[in-house]
C-alpha cells in the first residue's frame, strides 16, 4: 500500500471513530455511556518502533538542570534529592585532562538494545518492551538490585522509603528498583518524555527525541549526518540514548 | 375435666420452650443485620457513570481483570484501556475525601475492610484521580 494511501485511510478511521463516538453520545439512553467510546485505549506498542534520545552536549549548558527538575515533577520524585533519593536523570560533568575541554550531559537510562539489567534479573520484572523502551514492571520486581549491580550507567535506583501521594501515570513504591522510563505514559501518548519537552521549552534545543528505526524521523536524519556516540559503546549494550560532542 | 387440665399443664411448659426457641431466633434474626461486624457502606460511583460489567461481576472477578490489565498495560502499552485502575478510581473515588482508600468508608477500603483482604495496589498507585481534576481545572474556561 502506497504512504498517500495509508495516510487516506488512517484519515478515514479517524472520522468513523468520531462518527461513532457522537452518535454512542446521541444514542445511548442519558445516564448510560460507554467508556470505549470516552477514552480509547492506546495502540499495543510494536518493534516496528525504536525509541531513541540524541543528546547535543554543546548545547547543554553547565549547571543547568532543567531535564533533572522536569523528571523529577512529572514523575512524582524528590523535589530535593537527598543521597538516598531515587535518581532517574542526573548531570554529569567531564573533562580532558590534557586540554581542559569540559562538557555537561544529562545521564540516564540509555534503553540498550542488549540490557544487561534484563539479563540479571531472576524474575522478570526488568524487561526490555518491543519498542525499545526498557522498563522494572514493579509487579514481580521483588527489590534484589541485581540490576542496580549490573547497570554500566548506574541508571537503576531502589526506592528505601514508603511513598505516598504518587502520580496516577508513576505508580512507585517501597521495596522496587526503578529508572528513567522514557515517560513510556507520555510517549504511549503520543508525547515527548518532560525532559525533552523542558530542555526544547527553555530554548536549550540539547534533546532530540524519536523514532531510530523511521528513517524520516528528526533524530534518524540527525544521526545519519552528525557523528553521535553511545557511552561505553565497548560494551555493545546498543544503547538508544546518544551524545553528540563528546 | 381432668385431662384437660393435665394436658394444659403439659403442654404449659412446651409453649413456654417453643415460645422460649421463637423469640431467641427472631432475636437472632433481627440481631443479624446490625451484627458485630457492620455491612460496608458502598459509595455510589460518580453520578452519570456506568461501569465496565454488572455488579456480580465485578465484586467476584474485579482482582482478576486488574491483574491482566496491569500486564497488557505495563509490557505492552495500552494505556486508558476499559479495565484500568484508574478507570476505577476515576469514577470511584469518594466525594469526601476524593479518594478509593484514604478512610475507611472509601469505595475499596470499606469491602476489603470487610472481607479482611489487604489492598496493596495502593501503596505504589495513587487512590486519587488527580489528573483527571487538573484537566478539568486546565479545561475550565
Amino acid at each position: 500500500m502506497s504512504k498517500g494511501s495509508t495516510e487516506a485511510l488512517a484519515g478515514r478511521r479517524k472520522f468513523l471513530g468520531l462518527a461513532a463516538a457522537g452518535m454512542g453520545g446521541v444514542l445511548l439512553a442519558p445516564g448510560i455511556h460507554l467508556i470505549e467510546v470516552a477514552q480509547a485505549a492506546t495502540p499495543e506498542v510494536t518493534s516496528k518502533v525504536r525509541w531513541g534520545l540524541l543528546i547535543d552536549t554543546t548545547k547543554c549548558a553547565s549547571g543547568c538542570t532543567d531535564c533533572v527538575s522536569a523528571c523529577n515533577s512529572e514523575n512524582g520524585l524528590d523535589p530535593k534529592p537527598s543521597p538516598t533519593s531515587a535518581q532517574w536523570i542526573r548531570k554529569v560533568e567531564i573533562k580532558e585532562i590534557k586540554t581542559g575541554r569540559q562538557a555537561s550531559l544529562p545521564v540516564m537510562c540509555q534503553h540498550c538494545a542488549q540490557p544487561p539489567c534484563v539479563d540479571v534479573c531472576p524474575t522478570g520484572a526488568s524487561f526490555k518492551r518491543a519498542d525499545g523502551i526498557v522498563l522494572v514492571d514493579r509487579h514481580s520486581c521483588i527489590g534484589c538490585r541485581y540490576c542496580v549491580m549490573a547497570c554500566p550507567y548506574k541508571a537503576r535506583s531502589f526506592v528505601h522509603e514508603p511513598l505516598t501521594d504518587q502520580k496516577p501515570d508513576v505508580p512507585r513504591g517501597k521495596g522496587c528498583v526503578e529508572g528513567c522510563t522514557l515517560c513510556v505514559h507520555r510517549v504511549d501518548r503520543g508525547g515527548t518524555p518532560a525532559c525533552v519537552e523542558a530542555c526544547t521549552k527553555a530554548g536549550h534545543e540539547a534533546m532530540l527525541f524519536g523514532d531510530l528505526n523511521d528513517p524520516d524521523s528528526a533524530i534518524s536524519k540527525r544521526v545519519r549526518e552528525v557523528a553521535s556516540r553511545q557511552l561505553r559503546a565497548d560494551l555493545k549494550l546498543d544503547p538508544g540514548v546518544r551524545y553528540l560532542g563528546l | 375435666m381432668h385431662c384437660g387440665l393435665g394436658c394444659q399443664l403439659l403442654r404449659h411448659p412446651l409453649m413456654v420452650a417453643v415460645t422460649l426457641v421463637l423469640l431467641i431466633a427472631s432475636g437472632a434474626a433481627m440481631a443479624e443485620p446490625a451484627g458485630r461486624t457492620p455491612k460496608p457502606a458502598i459509595e455510589p460511583a460518580r453520578a452519570g457513570t456506568q461501569c465496565v460489567a454488572p455488579p456480580e461481576v465485578m465484586r467476584r472477578d474485579h482482582p482478576a481483570m486488574l491483574k491482566h490489565q496491569r500486564d497488557v498495560t505495563v509490557h505492552r502499552g495500552v494505556r486508558q484501556a476499559r479495565d484500568s485502575l484508574q478507570g476505577c478510581v476515576g469514577c470511584h473515588a469518594s466525594a469526601a475525601t476524593g479518594s478509593v482508600a484514604q478512610a475507611k468508608t472509601d469505595f475499596c477500603s470499606s469491602c476489603h475492610g470487610y472481607a479482611a483482604v489487604s489492598i496493596d495496589c495502593f501503596e505504589c498507585h495513587a487512590s486519587r484521580p488527580a489528573q483527571r481534576t487538573a484537566q478539568a481545572e486546565a479545561t475550565k474556561p
